[in-house]
């Protein structure tokens, strides 16, 4: 992140967005080049953004390219492709341009919009359309995939590989398109602007393209989870449609509910029964499950949800990215109703939080809540294949013959075996009505005491390990952040570090409950935090502040969505922050 | 585990009693309330089936009725208010092996509950709901529900609600429910071998218990003088089913309606893939 310009070697990352109307094939062709990008070896990310029309709307694809894994879009980019102008001013807020940065267009397609001309970009002419028209059967998004492979020097043959693949079956199309390819990057060779990326790794390792919201499903099954209920809603809908025919494959099964009151009961439900359930949805759906939460917290029946955050309050920006269910996730519930919540770091870590949550509840027999966002789990990134960590779901079940079987036994831990329908002779209900260790309903103050006291034990007893949170780096001065925050502020100091600056990235995957003894090991020696996330509130930031007991010179950085925090601005905050 | 077997099927010549199905935890109806009939009613139509208190789960909501878990002895799950049928439905999917009993009130289960009403009854998973109807909210002490007739004053309605009474049974029968039947708390035998015929029925069944509220609807004790045999045999046809149920006076007593359709219930534990299998798609 030192040079984004690179010497001859090749820059170190390439940005580049792809844009046009609805139809025009914006996001196929930018699959497509991540997709060839990916087999010729390098790493990439791919952010989707539409407008809101449901479909036909404008499309911009938001593609990043290195020889190294990627986590966030840049500051900026390198080039804009337009394959038309319509309506497509929307995005640019979203696609940064400077004296730098390409615009390729089609003359025929009018004057870009001033917002994106404002910053100095160069402009290049390139007849998309009309070089598309003189091959019949093509696509003018052919022509561009094709001119934007060739700018950032992904080889031709990697490019043809998947316009194959997917073509397959339209053998007229796939001639064609193949001819567009060369036509388009033809046209970028005459243009004189090369953007050509580092070589990636000769032999780069085994790798994944895969979104956060497949991730996440894959982390589910992985992690045992073989019941899920599953109410649409964006942007959490790709997880539950990957979930939908995986499911069965592996001997689960999805239900479509007919609400998201409806899907977390099916899910605690299916959980009362032994079998690990889990439910997804985004803060909408998260504010109608928070009375059962409240149930699952009682009568002690693990569920997982996953809340792929999106702009709130209420319907907010649905389909743009926002960290701003902290709260509801951390203090939602009434009553003292300790949960779990945990956040997952990077497109491909969504697997392995999702996989833990998973055994985290099912252990702990409590509700978790995994706080993923839209960015995380829409973008699609080649990852290196994910580690298979161990984690699965391992209920303590009692056995037939258990002696005077009490469900809510208090013990040390505070967790108490569950007997699962069908066994014979330990018959109990499942009480979301406080209730004494047979789970007789109690609306006695010992009774209540004991119950409400185990439940919170069995949450803060237990060891969480080190995936509590990723710590890097040393110097006096810290940024704590999680989720999707992390990869940019990782960059942000990367960049710090090379101006002299050395501070510490806390990236928090345990959000609840608080383990202020680790943050404060985690920032033994620090004088100095910086709080950073995308939300108006500085939700992480009161949270922590409230629970943990952090140096006097701790500030907020933070804006909401949809704009990502992006590695230049936390940057400028931590050398200033630095030097005050 | 079959789909279209049907859980409750009798298989031990050891018949069991009915007190084998009731818990040592003691009720916290009032006296008189006709809650207190259908728990007998279910500890007989248990022991009719012979099913072995294991093998049961019974799902409730909120409410009076909806205590109803723990008073058996069977697995129990007493959830939020109007959220049983959610419940139930994700631990018979889930489950297919265990009979899975609903059970709750009339405000539970037509009011806050009304959208799982229709979804159950529509996707007909093999469950059976047995909604004791009172006409009113007795926990909370005497508010009007859906089935409350619009005139009845209380005080949170002074002037009555002025609304139209919910028609439970043509709801369920517009919706697609499989089994639907009226019964009456005043006859345990009777409503035992009608809930014992509901769980036997594959699909969602529906039984509708006129179940009296001595202490909010008094005059409800009367119903054991209104109620009678429906005059005519069960139907499979929606529309006559339809006609019966529009057309009575609310105290016909007997299945009203028997229909064909299959049960939900997708295959569970078939698919044999190793995970690994799954994870071959994401590979470059």
């Amino acid at each position: 992140m030192t040079d984004m310009r690179g010497a001859g070697a090749g820059r170190a990352s390439v940005s580049v967005a792809i844009c046009g109307s609805g139809g025009a094939g914006v996001m196929t062709a930018g699959n497509m080049l991540l997709d060839a990008a990916a087999r010729a070896g390098w790493y990439g990310l791919m952010v989707r953004s539409s407008g809101p029309q449901i479909r036909g709307g404008e499309a911009a694809a938001l593609l990043r390219f290195a020889a190294r894994p990627i986590d966030c879009l840049d500051d900026r980019f390198d080039a804009l492709v337009a394959i038309d102008w319509q309506s497509t001013h929307r995005f640019a807020d979203e696609i940064p341009l400077d004296v730098r940065s390409l615009i390729v267009a089609d003359p025929d397609q009018g004057e870009p919009p001033d917002a994106y001309l404002a910053g100095g970009a160069r402009r290049v002419n390139v007849p998309l359309k009309q070089l598309a028209k003189a091959i019949p059967g093509s696509w003018p998004n052919m022509v561009a995939l094709g001119l934007a492979a060739r700018l950032i020097g992904v080889p031709a043959e990697a490019v043809r590989q998947v316009v194959t693949k997917s073509l397959k079956k339209a053998t007229n199309t796939l001639a064609a398109s193949l001819a567009a390819i060369d036509a388009g990057a033809s046209a970028a060779s005459e243009l004189g602007a090369g953007l050509a990326l580092e070589q990636p790794p000769e032999r780069p390792p085994s790798r994944w393209l895969i979104s956060g919201n497949e991730a996440a499903g894959l982390g589910a099954i992985r992690g045992g989870v073989r019941f899920v209920a599953a109410y649409p809603i964006t942007p959490a809908t790709e997880l539950l449609e990957w979930l939908a025919p995986a499911l069965p494959k592996v001997g689960g099964v999805l239900v479509q509910a007919e609400d998201e009151l409806a899907s977390i009961n099916m899910a605690i439900g299916a959980s009362y029964g032994g079998v690990p359930a889990l439910t997804a949805t985004a803060g909408p759906g998260l504010a109608l499950m928070t009375e059962a939460l409240g149930l699952s917290v009682a009568a002690e029946v693990p569920v997982v949800v996953v809340d792929v955050m999106r702009g709130g309050p209420s319907t907010g920006i649905p389909a743009k990215s926002e960290q701003s269910d902290v709260s509801i996730a951390l203090w939602g519930l009434h009553g003292d109703a300790p949960r779990i919540v945990v956040a997952p770091n990077s497109v491909a870590d969504c697997l392995a939080t999702t996989q833990w949550a998973v055994h985290l509840a099912e252990r702990l027999q409590a509700p978790a809540i995994v706080l993923s966002d839209q960015f995380l789990g829409q973008a699609r990134t080649v990852a290196d294949r994910p580690a298979d960590v161990a984690f699965i779901g391992e209920r303590l079940t009692a056995a037939e013959g258990t002696e005077a079987y009490k469900r809510y036994a208090i013990t040390e831990t505070g967790v108490s075996a569950m007997a699962l329908p069908g066994t014979p002779g330990l018959a109990y209900t499942a009480d979301g009505l406080e209730h004494n260790e047979r789970g007789i309903p109690s609306s006695g103050a010992a009774d209540h005491r004991a119950q409400l006291a185990k439940r919170s034990r069995k949450l803060t007893a237990h060891d969480y390990g080190g995936q509590w949170a990723d710590i890097e780096g040393e110097g006096r001065l810290a940024v704590v952040t999680f989720g999707s925050c992390t990869a940019p502020v990782r960059e942000a100091l990367a960049r710090a570090r090379a101006e002299g600056v050395d501070a510490r990235l806390v990236s928090l995957r345990l959000l609840a409950p608080a383990r202020p003894e680790l943050l404060a090991a985690a920032l033994d020696g620090v004088e100095r935090v910086l709080v950073v996330e995308q939300n108006h509130g500085a939700q992480l930031f009161r949270y922590l502040r409230a629970e943990c007991d952090l140096p006097r010179a701790t500030t907020s950085y933070r804006h909401p969505g949809p704009l990502p925090i992006r590695p230049d601005e936390v940057y400028r905050e931590v050398l200033e922050w630095s030097r005050r | 585990m079959e789909p279209q077997m049907t859980s409750a099927t009798a298989t031990n010549a050891a018949a069991r009693a009915p007190q084998i199905y009731k818990s040592d935890y003691k009720p916290i109806w009032c006296p008189g309330c006709g809650d207190y009939s259908v728990l007998a009613a279910f500890t007989k139509a248990f022991a009719q089936l012979d099913v072995a208190p294991e093998r049961i789960a019974v799902v409730s909501g909120i409410g009076c009725s909806s205590r109803i878990p723990a008073y058996l002895t069977a697995y129990g799950f007493h959830g939020v208010h109007g959220r049983a049928l959610p419940a139930a439905t994700g631990l018979k999917v889930a489950r297919p092996d265990l009979t899975v009993v609903v059970a709750g009130g009339d405000g539970d289960g037509y009011s806050i509950g009304g959208n799982h009403f229709l979804h159950a009854c529509r996707r007909n998973v093999d469950l059976t709901y047995v909604v004791m109807d009172n006409h009113v909210y007795g926990m909370t002490k005497g508010q009007p529900s859906p089935t409350t007739e619009p005139d009845w004053v209380s005080k949170l309605s002074p002037a009555g609600t002025g609304l139209r009474v919910f028609h439970p049974l043509v709801v369920a029968l517009a919706a697609g429910a499989n089994f639907i039947a009226r019964g009456f708390s005043g006859d345990p035998n009777g409503l035992a071998a009608l809930i014992a015929e509901a769980i036997r029925a594959p699909g969602f069944s529906f039984v509708e218990v006129l179940s009296p509220c001595v202490t909010y609807r008094p005059e409800q004790r009367e119903w054991k003088a209104s109620v009678r045999p429906a005059p005519v045999a069960p139907t499979d046809d929606p529309a006559r089913a339809a006609r019966r149920i529009l057309t009575d006076d609310g105290f016909n007593i007997g299945v009203l309606y028997r229909g064909n359709r299959k049960p939900y219930q997708p295959p569970v534990g078939q698919g044999a893939m190793r995970v690994a299998e799954l994870e071959k798609a994401f590979e470059i």
